[in-house]
């Protein structure tokens, strides 16, 4: 291995930034968006959460794949990080429990990752420039090579507007039968993180995932006592279809929203969403629940929130903020078992701190006895 | 909840004289906490003993004692200043014992004073090992097995069922004080009995060993609201076996999935609830095994330590500040975020860069100590470097040490480095070595259980070392070979030694090819947020964040690594400095490697760079910033040393120029120097070599003393006696140290009066600030002596004659600002025998005992105002009789003879103050942990000390004569031995007080004499008109 002469690759964006590091991962080019990640453990959960699909991920920490790649910590079959940028992947793997290191992981599932690169100046050129797209190229570039990669970064087409989920989404329903006298939720899939699964029946459910288009009458002769509406990618104005979905489900039973879930809630009651600057990615927000006024700190990962002002009718009201920027992170319906987060209580990556959430729902669903006797979803945002 | 308006004065606890295992991070935490919780409306009044720190200043606290840390002198000052509330979670586990005994005994209830911060019970469950297994055990977390023993016999039964190697850890002890790991039956008795003896309430933990398992600690604070957060992992390279302070740490983890980071976590959090520790800081170790992934937790400290400093500075967080404002009642999501100044101290940091420790040691100081290290902690300081990755960060780390001795290890027998692979002060080094060698990282992880990612790490240094060679000459290197050699860490002075370079061509090569590191912020939020704290570090990256201001700037060198000769007091010293020139209109900057100190505070200058010390890493900050000035005179030797090579860089240093530090500390000059002003010299010369030494010391006629020229704190000083005790010293000397260095031979004064000086001076006038006598006389080295201000010994003609003699030498030199004088008086006559053109240990107690704040005049001075335009004229008359005591740190070194000597081997010091001088002795006896008897068995050992069994008949002491009887038992209540006797090291062990010099015997008599009747006095800083 030489260290001082290493294979080179570039990271190009969009506005003409060039940063030159070193090849790893699979040999070729990737464009994307791309996002920065601030936790400092769980690179594998990353790249494997469906809701980075079509992004390229740059993680801040600069130690990435120390630990190597293990089997039980996918979050999905497959990556779905269109591309990988680091300060240094480690060549070494040391952990009892990992099954590859990252860059074999990465060559099996085609990913292009550069390495080496300043990546706390990028991460500050998307803090302060927004959301950015970017090609990483392995091999050396002259300028004009250089100038054609900017220009195929500004070509790649905006996550705005496009519903990516019919990308992500499970093809068919599955379900996680536990043999026990359990209630079944169901769960809809818009690029669904394996954990959300795990967590809802830790809390005691029957899980069956189903697509992102199945309908309301579909999920209705399932049997039903609960609904979750999964985290995804993209644009949560684009998958149109669920914003009726949702619509139409309100009410019926309880309803746990998880991220994308969240804003799909927020549109389909007639709310709006915006873009952020440059969202929250990462493993350490402090979220208040405004309800209870506790502290958790919170897995993050999203770049459109809900302006819960524009809800018409005060239907739902906020349940938890996010402290650094107010933003909004949690909402509850004021008649109806429907409360929503915009972070990840599944964590992975990230604290356990928003577990409860899961244990609050299940037994929201097992207290339910119709449409008469249900509690708010403000009471189900306690602790 | 807002902060509580039910309580209005706090008394904090400091945490006593600097000694292993409790050092300047709990004068960091407690300024911390002085100046938080003024700010936020309190009234604050401080304890602490030691003089030595910036938290003792009359302007941090309300109101400051300067009193030993014992439950009886703090009774009097809550008597005195009527405090609601006592924090006791800053001052270490001195302030927690204190705390704790004062509730026990009811002193709390009865001066109604609520403990805030950590409760009793937190105190005893995090404390107490039978109760935090318990609590373990309720919350369902492994403990290593274990059994509470407080005989032998019990600990004896239990190794029985669970084999060695075992753990023995005493409760309630400094620093692991008396533990350590038996690997057979015979260390495992003599280790319990040492520590039942150790612990103060004579119970030891016998547990399991997880030698070998990989080491977390994670730093949590909890709120009255129960938020808690994590502020930082440190993972430690050093596995399981090593104790946290003597092992190589790293933040953040490095080696853990975040499934089992999480784990950790929740832990964390169930234990700090479990424990019940109200809100604050606490530091949790976990021990992982690494081939199962098993996690038992270790300990708990539910209090700010040391580990949390580190955190504090690894990751921006201020935790000993918050922990003190959350102890009033805010919480977390109430207090701001400095860094960021939007976001809430609610968070857990993320940071985009590694940080790296590694302790410093003084082994070479205990000769005949064991240099294995284990669960007890034996470094004496650390440092801290930051860079963008382990290697780059390590590697300056590693410099940061400034290690005189080879450091490379190069010339060592293959069998001589694996002995150094097992845990020891010069670890890493020898895995570095090995590596190079040719040794394998699978070999060494066999042998060392150091986790293979960091051997893989070490390795690409030594890759990268080899490739290097094979490269051709530096000046032609490209720009892309300079960056990744530079992101590596490599030093300019390394890669002259790789190439068979010099650093000037390295530098010059390395510039030229545009190889100039940028500076990066430490954020706590990996650049998420604007930062607005000008905390920072230099990479060798793309984007520099630092634009320097175009205020007039001045740099201030802080003093490294704490070690034996260079501690606390320069931080003190450097810390007045930045204050002082804020005042004055300067931007300060202050450049440090320290992370347990008050001047890496990133609140204290107006810009910090965790940087190392060296001629490379100074001057880039130099260079980017071209500051109006740079003030190398206050850190002690460590920036002293680098002046020259600045000067001629063109650096402009302020203060007293370099030529003039050369005059001071070179001999030949000197001596001649002492000649033009006449002031007398013990007679002495300059060898350089074996020859001249013994031909010189012929001449002189032993004793002599002997040292080699520009070492610190007495390295290697010595007196000999004979022609053969002084070839074995030169023998020990260049088998040492780097090169041959020059041998200083001096006579020896035998049973002289040694006296410090202190001396301003701004190039007109010159002020003697204070002449300090010591106790123990000539052959004592100045840092071990204990000494008194005003002098008591002395005439009021001789104390001219040294004041007279101090102010010739400081104008002779050319001094602008501080200089330190050594002088002896013997037979009426002054001899000099040292001048230090810098700031000295001696300057903060000093400035304590006149009230003249002499560190703040030498920066002034240096930034152009006279001593007039101070206002600080002549020699103050010192309010009471200030005593300075000294901690010494033999308990920690099994088998060294408890003896003072020409080698400073204190670690710290306290201060007595009183109207009556033998009364301001006892005082500070007491601080320095020394309990005068005031009657019953006194036994004396060796000659000419007649008179003082004579005083001790004289108070009804019951005196005897002569060794004492062999057995366990050490049958006296005081020891004095001047023989340097086998029975001083038997009364260390017992607990029993000693003194091992006839001078302090008298001392010690007249303390007695003068304290056992008279009731305790206290007395505020601030009542005795002190600056």
């Amino acid at each position: 291995m030489a260290l001082l002469n290493k294979p080179p690759a570039v990271l190009a964006l969009e506005d003409g930034t060039l940063y030159r590091g070193y090849a790893f991962g699979v040999p070729g080019d990737t464009v994307g968006e791309i996002v920065f990640n601030t936790s400092m453990t769980g690179y594998q959960e990353i790249l494997t959460d469906p809701s980075y699909h079509g992004q390229i991920v740059t993680m801040t920490y600069p130690h990435i794949g120390n630990y190597g790649v293990s089997v039980y910590d996918m979050e999905s079959n497959r990556p779905f990080a269109r591309g990988f940028v680091v300060r240094e992947f480690s060549r070494t793997a040391s952990n009892h429990r990992a099954h590859q290191d990252l860059q074999s992981f990465m060559e099996q599932h085609a990913i292009v990752g550069i390495e080496g690169i300043d990546t706390r100046a990028l991460t500050r050129r998307l803090r302060t420039g927004g959301v950015v797209k970017g090609v990483i190229h392995h091999g050396a570039v002259d300028d004009a090579e250089a100038a054609e990669l900017v220009a195929r970064a500004q070509a790649h087409a905006d996550i705005d507007g496009r519903d990516m989920t019919p990308e992500v989404t499970t093809p068919l329903p599955y379900a996680r039968p536990t043999f026990r006298e359990t209630p079944r939720v169901v769960v809809i899939d818009f690029g669904i993180k394996h954990s959300i699964v795990y967590k809802l029946e830790q809390a005691g459910a029957e899980v069956i995932v189903v697509p992102a288009q199945t309908t309301p009458a579909q999920i209705m002769a399932l049997d039903p006592y609960g609904l979750v509406l999964s985290n995804g990618p993209g644009d949560p104005d684009g998958p149109r279809y669920a914003h009726d979905t949702v619509w139409q489900m309100l009410g019926l039973v309880p309803t746990y929203g998880i991220c994308m879930g969240h804003q799909l809630l927020g549109l389909a009651v007639g709310g709006t969403t915006y873009k952020l600057r440059h969202g929250h990615h990462g493993a350490n927000t402090p979220v208040k629940n405004v309800v209870t006024g506790e502290v958790e700190i919170t897995s993050q990962n999203h770049n459109y929130a809900v302006d819960v002002d524009t809800i018409p009718g005060n239907q739902f009201r906020a349940t938890h903020v996010n402290l650094n920027d107010g933003t909004l992170e949690g909402m509850a319906h004021v008649r109806y078992p429907v409360f929503s987060v915009q972070y990840h209580p599944e964590a992975s990556p990230g604290p356990h701190d928003a577990n409860y959430l899961f244990r609050r729902f299940i037994e929201e669903v097992n207290a339910f006895e119709g449409a008469t006797s249900l509690p708010t979803g403000t009471a189900l945002a306690e602790g | 909840m807002p902060k509580r308006d039910d309580i209005h004065t706090i008394l904090i606890l400091g945490s006593g004289p600097i000694q292993i295992g409790q050092a300047a991070e709990f004068d960091y935490s407690g300024t911390q906490a002085c100046k938080a919780l003024r700010a936020a409306g309190y009234r604050v009044v401080l304890v602490n003993s030691n003089p030595a720190t910036i938290m003792t200043d009359p302007d941090v606290a309300d109101r400051t004692y300067v009193e030993p840390l014992d439950p009886a002198h703090v009774e009097a000052i809550l008597a005195a200043e009527r405090p609601d509330a006592l924090l006791p979670t800053l001052g270490g586990q001195t302030a927690l014992n204190l705390a704790k005994t004062l509730w026990e005994t009811g002193v709390l209830e009865r001066h109604g004073v609520e403990l805030i911060g950590a409760n009793y019970d937190a105190i005893h469950k995090g404390e107490d090992r039978r109760a935090f297994q318990e609590a373990m055990a309720h919350i369902g977390i492994d403990t290593p097995a274990g059994r509470m023993v407080s005989t032998l016999d019990e600990a004896l039964a239990f190794a029985g069922e669970i084999g060695y190697p075992a753990i023995i850890r005493p409760s309630y002890t400094l620093g692991g004080s008396g533990g350590g790991v038996a690997h057979d039956e015979a260390e495992f008795r003599r280790i319990v009995r040492q520590g039942l003896h150790d612990s103060p309430v004579h119970t030891v933990l016998v547990e399991e060993s997880v030698l070998g398992w990989k080491e977390y600690e994670l730093e949590v604070m909890r709120d009255h609201n129960d938020t808690v957060v994590i502020i930082c992992s440190i993972e430690n390279l050093d596995p399981m076996g090593v104790h946290t302070g003597d092992s190589l740490t790293v933040a953040p983890a490095q080696t853990l999935s975040d499934k089992e980071y999480q784990t950790l976590r929740d832990h964390s959090i169930a234990i700090i609830r479990e424990i019940g520790v109200d809100t604050g800081g606490s530091n949790i170790q976990f021990a992982v095994d690494p081939t199962t992934g098993r996690v038992i937790v270790i300990e708990m400290n539910p209090r700010v330590s040391r580990s949390s400093a580190l955190a504090s500075k690894a990751t921006g967080y201020p935790i000993a500040k918050i922990a003190a404002l959350l102890a009033v009642g805010y919480h977390l999501d109430e207090l701001p975020n400095d860094i960021t100044a939007e976001t809430r101290a609610a968070f857990e940091p993320s940071i985009d860069y590694v940080v790296t420790k590694i302790p410093r040691f003084a082994f070479e100081k205990f000769p005949g100590a064991r240099h294995d290290l284990g669960t007890q902690m034996r470094s004496v300081g650390e440092v801290m470097a930051i860079g963008r990755t382990f290697k780059e960060s390590l590697q300056k780390a590693l410099r940061s040490l400034e290690l005189d001795v080879r450091s490379g290890l190069r010339d060592v027998s293959d069998a001589d480095l694996e002995a150094r692979w097992v845990p020891g002060p010069t670890r890493i080094l020898a895995l570095l070595e090995g590596l190079r060698r040719g040794v394998t990282p699978q070999a060494l992880h066999e042998r060392t259980a150091v986790d293979p990612w960091f051997l893989a790490q070490l390795a690409e240094i030594i890759e990268a070392e080899r490739e290097l060679s094979c490269l051709a000459a530096p000046t032609l290197w490209t720009p892309e070979v300079w960056r990744e050699v530079k992101r590596l860490g490599f030093s300019d002075a390394h890669l002259a030694d790789l190439t068979g370079s010099d650093e000037a061509s390295i530098r010059a090569a390395r510039i030229a090819a545009g190889g100039t590191p940028v500076f990066k912020t430490v954020d706590t939020c990996a650049a998420e947020f604007e930062a607005y704290t000008p905390y920072h570090y230099a990479a060798y990256e793309v984007e520099d964040e630092v634009a320097p201001s175009d205020k007039p700037k001045v740099v201030i060198l802080g003093s490294g690594p704490n070690r034996i000769g260079q501690g606390v007091e320069f931080d003190y010293a450097t810390v007045h400095a930045v204050w002082a020139l804020k005042e004055a209109g300067f931007e300060t900057i202050m450049i440090n490697s320290n992370p347990e100190t008050v001047s890496t505070d990133y609140d204290t200058a107006d810009r910090l760079y965790f940087e190392p010390l060296t001629f490379e890493d100074v001057l880039n900050v130099v260079d980017r910033e071209a500051p109006e000035g740079v003030i190398v005179q206050l850190g002690g030797q460590t920036p002293l040393k680098l002046a020259g090579r600045l000067e001629a860089a063109g650096v402009p240093i302020w203060g007293t120029p370099a030529a003039a530090i050369d005059r001071a500390e070179d001999r030949d000059g000197f001596l001649a120097l002492c000649r033009e002003v006449g002031v007398a010299n013990p007679e002495g010369g300059v060898a350089t070599s074996p020859e001249e030494a013994r031909t010189l010391a012929q001449r002189i006629g032993y004793p002599v003393m002997v040292r080699p020229s520009y070492v610190l704190g007495g390295r290697a000083m010595q007196v000999v006696r004979s022609d053969a005790e002084l070839a074995a010293y030169l023998d020990d000397v260049y088998a040492e140290l780097e090169g041959t260095p020059t041998i200083l031979v001096d006579a020896f004064l035998e049973g002289a009066t040694e006296l410090d000086v202190d001396a301003l001076s701004d190039g007109e006038t010159t002020v003697v600030a204070g002449v300090m006598e010591h106790v123990e006389g000539a052959g004592v080295h100045s840092g071990d002596s204990a000494c008194i201000v005003p002098p008591v010994g002395l005439d009021a003609a001789l104390l001219d004659e040294v004041r007279d003699a101090a102010i010739r030498l400081t104008d002779a030199i050319g001094v602008r600002g501080l200089i330190n004088l050594q002088f002896v008086v013997k037979d009426g006559r002054v001899y000099v025998i040292e001048a230090n053109p810098r700031a000295s240990r001696t300057v903060p107690y000093l400035s304590k005992a006149i009230g003249h704040p002499l560190a703040k005049y030498a920066a002034l001075i240096s930034a152009g105002r006279t001593l007039r335009d101070l206002g600080f004229t002549a020699t103050p008359t010192p309010p009471l009789y200030a005593v300075k005591e000294v901690v010494l740190p033999f308990h920690k070194f099994v088998g060294v003879a408890p003896i003072l000597g020409p080698e400073m081997r204190s670690t710290g010091e306290s201060m007595g103050l009183d109207a009556d001088p033998w009364r301001a002795y006892e005082k500070a006896q007491r601080g320095a942990g020394q309990v005068l008897p005031h009657g019953g068995r006194v036994r004396l050992v060796g000659d000419g000390l007649d008179d003082v069994a004579d005083a001790f008949a004289a108070l009804a002491f019951d005196v005897s004569r002569g060794p004492l009887d062999p057995g366990d038992e050490v049958a006296t209540d005081l020891l004095i031995d001047v023989t340097g006797g086998p029975d001083l090291r038997r009364a260390l062990e017992a607990g029993v007080p000693y003194v091992s010099t006839r001078d302090a015997a008298r001392w010690t008599v007249e303390a007695i004499r003068a304290t056992r009747d008279a009731p305790l006095r206290v007395a505020a800083l601030q009542d005795l008109g002190a600056a």
